[in-house]
């Protein structure tokens, strides 16, 4: 059904542990995938899946490490996928870092929780808070206090467990959202949307049943309210925990919340934002071996406003070298593990112009796209969270809004 | 401190050491060994030798010593079987032991042990588990049975654990309902009964409650095997669609697809037109394109499965192409994936959009992408007729780059254009000249010479151009030189004058100075043809060619619904069919998409009658007709494999078959299916089928009289009912090669009656049939009567005898013929449906004394009744069995009888 084992490499192709779930594949295979990825990566043609023979490698990447699932059968592979990145999630909740030391250090847990993970090949309980009250670093607490299995490990609320007690209770909620805009050469806006997310630190006791309010278009237009803005969310993933057969017939937002800090939700609204920020770009070369960028960015927003540490990027050739730059305000380097110049401008106001000027030595200057991030406003906002919970206590809901640096690529013309 | 301790032991005598260490008296040290030994077997240091030390840690009331212990028994359990038995008692005692946790260790550790002693010992405690108090145990236990399954199937059958794991789909606990599906689904992948599950609609009930509480992937578990499941009406379907549909908001992307997968295969069921049907499609579209902000790897399979998926159903997505537009930082699978995407959403709408994307693209960095990028320009001219001017300037835009590679991609797709379109942009050739010299890939140089050879009169200098890739002919690849050669046929038979040097002399490197045999021959062919007959080498050489088609790398439909079934797998990744994987020991199971019939016709009329009009061609890719593709397409061999494939079949057939098999057997055999007449129509005589039957008024009174003495009379006619001929393998499918067909019975015999179609552009030999093992066991008895090459555009009319003592295989439906044809160019593959008319035989005249006993002999339930409709024969006459016909017939294998029907009323209707 999905993998027959799990294999974690270091970067050479040393496995630094594994575990056998179905015994279908041949352990010693792993052996080839190194090979297989260095030539794929060679021709330019890499892929996340591998085949060699009879047997499919999937692999992630994560930090310096390989994380590789074999199989033989026609397993499902966005299962596959979906569970190494919940791996990667588990151990670093467990580790703080996943990296070849915190498998080494770690590796009696490293094999319990493997084991615990999942089962022939069946991904079993992957909530790391749950894991953590039967799997513990420290391996000699174990023997006295923890001698039976949390129930919340096969309860239908598998993500959090009962008896959670808090002197005050309260819940933050950070709304996050980040903008991706790809406008073209011409400056015309190809494709915008915001990506959002809520995280939730949750400091309730007991088992709390939360409900949240949005100004959710497609819900006023439900109940016949108007009142004021509202947002149309193209698409809305949810954690786990919020019961989804209930949103889809009343779009209510309903859940026991995980325990600690979780990302509630995640949504999508497709909006037609003019670029913050405007970029123009000129290459001029002088000779074949000498070329300047300029390059030039103009707040678009309103001249109260400032947009903090807006860093704009520009992706030159691999073989650029010799770099000096001039900038208005700021400071850019190049940062060629990267191939692109860094431009950071610690606070960008509305409606100013900032000019930077590279210079290279270089052959020939192929493409140019830039990315800039930045922050902007929110429509989006939360109308209400209400928390009831058996004991009846008074929570406190705190709202926070941020806006993180977004995916905004402007094309420009070589 | 951290455990990378562990991993500095000193070199010298460390397995002695160790062995002392795991028989330390103190508890605390021993532990400390069994971790030195873990990561002994962690970097690859063999240390089995320690296993009856390590056993002995065994029994500990550590957990952690425990799990470590286990650990090591799992990894050298296989290599030391004798010493596993040693574990055998730790483990039984430890699925008693009063917590759960150490119970399901036990029981999860046990399976893994994958030694035959041991898993007899494994029963009594697995069967206790499965009923365990605790629900973690449970789950646990449901993994065990499908772990046990893999070692030992018999067992597992014999011991009754199946049974007890479809108990635990009425389990309470939400996760053990999920591990127990997941389980039954991976025995059912290797166990002949498809059905383990017992998918009934209490069953999916339950299993849809179960959707709504288990974990992340118990819902993916449960909504896998939900797919594989064929409501029994649109209502059913739709029903649980809308269950479905709220997974789509899941977080995790795996349950996503899990659940698009579902939603596609059940919206076959859906009628089209219904208000449900349309607000699915319009749901399923935001839930894909959020998948693409997931990360790259889920984003690659994503765009796999969406490729299907707009091959499918373009209109979930059509509205979305900017999604697809690609991003600089997108890793090279995703650029590659995006951009295929994005040509089979192109259209009239969005071209001028797309355009100007793949212009963008085009001077991108990354060479691959690219050249794909410069392809997909061509795709779309080719694609939408109106954009093919604005594509042939942009790509006119991108050779004036100069950049090498733009260049000869760009001159590669031009010539496509030029196919497609001819005589409408040959203006361009004059730049596409100039770019001569920097062409040095053999798909360039090739496409550049095409194009100069065939537009030779409007270039004047097209003699000097050819023959400057004549000088270095023997170092140009085959490919390049079969097309200079015709290039330069094609010049000299436009201006003879100027380049008969040059024509000589190509000949002669491809005859004489070169051994490659296909160069040799067609430089032969063309001399000959020259030196013969001018005119006719004119004709036959410069003659129009048949357009390119449009969309050429579709996927097959029926591997593309096969794969729609498997959304999310790795066939769905590689677009190849399921049985190109690893398969369990009975095979796949293959799965269809439901098909969808209105309840407002018929049932026997809507269904496979229907489908008798439309063979469907059988994907080329795959090894889905198994035994087909095993024979060897040589001419057919005769030799009658029956006698071993007629035992297969009876199991399959029960008692059926005795009739099935005597039903196209020869006349010897008795004919155990009974056609009456009682109203029926007697002028079309069921036993043979008189082309045009004659109205016979007198049988107004009708009755057994009639019907027996009426075909006393025309017994014997010379010709059955023959359909006229349909197209069975249409070109496109088939590189060319056009079959079309009937089946007739003739003189007592059976024959298939075929037209083949060159449609390609180079002629086809070496002709070769073969059919896949079938109902009726039919074999062609001679090999096909086609002896010369069929040159394009030629066709061949010929007759195929049969008969039917080859391998007998019950097919689906069952007059269902698989075909495989094979010709110079490659192998191809359709099915047919064979009228059940030419299996019946002429002599199948009872008298009326045996009729009757036998139409008593056969029980009643096996008696089906149909109104013949629409029948114009007797069109003037009045009485009451003319104008309610009904065929009454009885059939000792009742399946049959629906195809008699059928048979019956196609006859009449002719």
């Amino acid at each position: 059904m999905s993998a027959s084992a799990i294999f974690v490499l270091d970067l050479k192709g040393k496995v630094l542990i594994c575990r056998n779930y179905k015994g279908d594949v041949d352990m010693a295979e792993i052996d080839h995938f190194i090979p297989l990825l260095m030539q794929q990566e060679e021709e330019g043609m890499i892929c996340p899946v591998i085949t060699r023979g009879t047997v499919h490698f999937m692999w992630i990447k994560h930090s310096n490490l390989y994380l590789v699932a074999t199989t033989n059968k026609n397993s499902n592979a966005s299962l596959v996928y979906s569970f190494l990145y919940k791996l990667v999630e588990v151990f670093t909740e467990y580790f703080k870092e996943l990296e070849e030391e915190s498998i080494q250090d770690n590796f009696v847990v490293v094999y319990e929780l493997l084991d615990e993970l999942m089962d022939f090949g069946f991904p079993q309980t992957t909530d790391s808070k749950i894991l953590q009250e039967y799997i513990t670093q420290e391996g000699t607490k174990l023997e006295v206090t923890k001698t039976k299995v949390p129930t919340t490990v096969t309860n239908a609320v598998s993500w959090r467990s009962e008896g959670i007690k808090y002197k005050k209770n309260e819940v933050f909620i950070d709304v996050i959202e980040s903008i991706n805009v790809l406008v073209n050469a011409n400056g015309s806006v190809m494709s915008s949307d915001i990506v959002g997310s809520i995280k939730l630190k949750t400091m309730l006791s007991g088992m709390p049943e939360l409900r949240l309010g949005l100004n959710d278009r497609v819900l006023f237009s439900l109940t016949g309210r108007d009142k004021g803005k509202t947002v149309m969310m193209e698409d809305v993933k949810f954690h786990q925990c919020v019961r989804l057969s209930r949103f889809d017939s009343d779009r209510t937002i309903s859940f026991i919340p995980p325990d600690g800090e979780s990302e509630l939700m995640s949504y999508r609204i497709n909006t037609h934002v003019k670029p913050l920020i405007w970029i123009e770009s000129v290459i001029e070369k002088f000779s074949h071996s000498r070329v300047e960028i300029m390059v030039k960015a103009k707040g678009q927003f309103k001249k109260q406003s400032v947009a903090n540490n807006v860093e704009i990027r520009v992706p030159v050739p691999s073989d650029a070298d010799s770099p000096k730059f001039k900038t208005s305000t700021g400071s850019a380097k190049y940062v060629p593990e990267k191939d692109l110049v860094l431009w950071t401008i610690k606070s960008f106001p509305g409606g100013k112009e900032f000019l930077m000027r590279a210079h290279f030595g270089l052959p020939s200057v192929e493409k140019d796209e830039l990315e800039v991030f930045f922050l902007m406003s929110i429509d989006f906002f939360v109308r209400y969270m209400k928390i009831i919970e058996k004991s009846g206590y008074q929570a406190l809901p705190w709202v926070r809004y941020i806006t993180q640096s977004g995916d905004y690529q402007l094309r420009t013309n070589a | 401190m951290t455990d990378s301790k562990y991993f500095t032991t000193n070199k010298k005598g460390e397995i002695f050491e160790l062995k002392a260490e795991l028989n330390n008296e103190k508890k605390e040290k021993r532990k400390e060994a069994v971790k030195k030994v873990i990561a002994a077997m962690t970097v690859g240091k063999d240390v089995s030798s320690l296993f009856p030390d390590v056993v002995n840690c065994m029994q500990t009331d550590n957990l952690e010593l425990k799990k470590l212990v286990y650990l090591y028994l799992m990894n050298y359990a296989k290599s030391q079987p004798d010493m596993a038995i040693m574990a055998v008692n730790s483990f039984v005692k430890d699925c008693e032991d009063p917590n759960p946790l150490i119970r399901a260790l036990a029981v999860r550790t046990m399976g893994c042990i994958r030694v035959d002693k041991i898993t007899e010992y494994l029963c009594e405690p697995l069967r206790k588990c499965l009923k365990d108090e605790d629900p973690y145990v449970r789950k646990t236990a449901a993994v065990c049975v499908a772990k046990l399954h893999d070692i030992n199937a018999q067992m597992v059958e014999d011991q009754g654990f199946l049974d007890s794991l479809r108990d635990l789909i009425a389990d309470s606990n939400p996760m053990v309902v999920a591990n127990a599906v997941a389980a039954l689904s991976e025995i059912s992948e290797s166990h002949p009964n498809s059905n383990l599950l017992d998918l009934n609609p209490q069953n999916i009930n339950k299993l849809l409650t179960a959707l709504n509480e288990c974990t992340e992937w118990g819902q993916i578990f449960i909504l896998d095997c939900l797919s594989n499941y064929n409501p029994k009406d649109e209502r059913e379907a739709q029903s649980i669609c809308e269950r479905v549909t709220p997974r789509l908001s899941h977080a995790n992307s795996a349950v996503v697809l899990s659940a698009v997968k579902v939603l596609m295969k059940f919206l076959e069921l859906l009628p089209k037109d219904s208000d449900y049907y349309n607000m699915l499609l319009k749901k399923l579209s935001p839930p894909l394109v959020t998948l693409l902000s997931g990360e790259p790897e889920v984003q690659y399979v994503a765009l796999r499965n969406i490729n299907l998926i707009v091959q499918k159903r373009p209109e979930i997505l059509k509205q979305e192409i900017k999604v697809f537009f690609v991003k600089y930082n997108d890793p090279i699978y995703v650029k590659l994936e995006k951009l295929d995407i994005m040509i089979r959403l192109a259209s009239q709408a969005n071209i001028a959009q797309v355009l100007a994307e793949l212009k963008e693209y085009a001077t991108e960095v990354d060479v691959d992408f690219v050249r794909k990028a410069v392809r997909a320009i061509g795709r779309c001219a080719i694609k939408v007729e109106q954009s093919a001017e604005r594509c042939v300037s942009t790509l006119l835009d991108l050779i004036q780059t100069k950049v090498n590679y733009v260049v000869q991609e760009a001159i590669v797709v031009i010539r496509d254009i030029f196919r497609k379109y001819p005589n409408k942009y040959e203006s361009i050739i004059a730049t596409l000249c100039e770019n001569l010299d920097s062409l040095d890939e053999p798909d360039a140089r090739a496409a550049m010479i095409w194009i100069v050879g065939e537009y030779a009169e409007r270039i004047d200098n097209a003699d000097e151009l050819l023959e400057s890739f004549l000088e270095g002919f023997h170092d140009e690849s085959t490919q390049v030189q079969l097309t200079l050669l015709t290039a330069i046929v094609k010049l000299f038979l436009k201006k003879p004058s100027e380049t008969q040097e040059l024509v000589q002399q190509v000949l002669s490197l491809a005859t004489q100075d070169s051994d490659n045999p296909d160069l040799r021959d067609r430089g032969y062919i063309y001399w000959r043809l020259l030196s013969t007959d001018p005119v006719t080498a004119k004709e036959v050489v410069l003659s129009e060619k048949p357009l390119i088609s449009e969309e050429t790398d579709l996927i097959e439909p029926t591997l593309l619904d096969e794969l729609i079934c498997h959304i999310g797998s790795l066939a769905s990744v590689y677009h190849k069919p399921p049985s190109a994987f690893v398969e369990g020991s009975h095979g796949v199971h293959r799965k269809h998409l439901p098909v969808h019939i209105d309840t407002g016709e018929s049932p026997v009329s809507g269904g496979p009658a229907a489908a008798m009009d439309q063979p469907h061609v059988i994907p080329s890719q795959g090894d889905l007709l198994g035994d087909l593709l095993n024979l060897d397409l040589g001419p057919p061999v005769n030799v009658p494999q029956v006698s071993s494939m007629q035992m297969g079949a009876v199991d399959l057939l029960g008692g059926g078959l005795d009739s099935l098999v005597s039903l196209h057997a020869h006349s010897t055999a008795p004919v155990n299916y009974i056609y009456v007449g009682q109203n029926f129509i007697p002028s079309s005589v069921p036993s043979t089928f008189a082309p045009s039957p004659t109205p016979a008024p007198q049988a107004a009174s009708s009755g057994l009289n009639d019907l027996f003495e009426l075909s006393t009379g025309m017994a014997i006619t010379t010709g059955g009912y023959a359909a006229p001929k349909a197209v069975w393998l249409p070109a496109v499918k088939a590189k060319g090669l056009e079959i079309s067909g009937t089946f007739s019975r003739r003189q007592g015999h059976m024959y298939m009656d075929m037209t083949f179609t060159n449609k390609a552009l180079q002629h086809m030999a070496d002709f070769a049939i073969q059919f896949n093992k079938n109902s009726f066991g039919v074999i062609p008895t001679s090999p096909l009567p086609i002896h010369t090459p069929l040159m394009p555009n030629q066709s061949i009319d010929i007759s195929l005898p049969l008969n039917t003592i080859g391998p007998v295989m019950k097919m689906d439906p069952l007059n269902n013929l698989q075909v495989a044809v094979k010709n110079s160019i490659d192998v191809f593959y359709f099915s047919v449906l064979i009228p059940l008319n030419i299996f019946f035989v002429e002599d199948g005249k009872m008298e009326r004394q045996v009729f009757l006993a036998t139409w008593k002999d056969i029980p009643n339930e096996n008696e089906l009744q149909y109104q013949i409709k629409d029948c114009h024969l007797n069109a003037g006459c009045n009485c009451v069995p003319c104008l309610f016909p009904q065929l009454s017939l009885k059939c000792r294998a009742p399946e049959v009888s629906q195809y008699v029907y059928q048979m019956y009323d196609s006859v009449l209707k002719n």
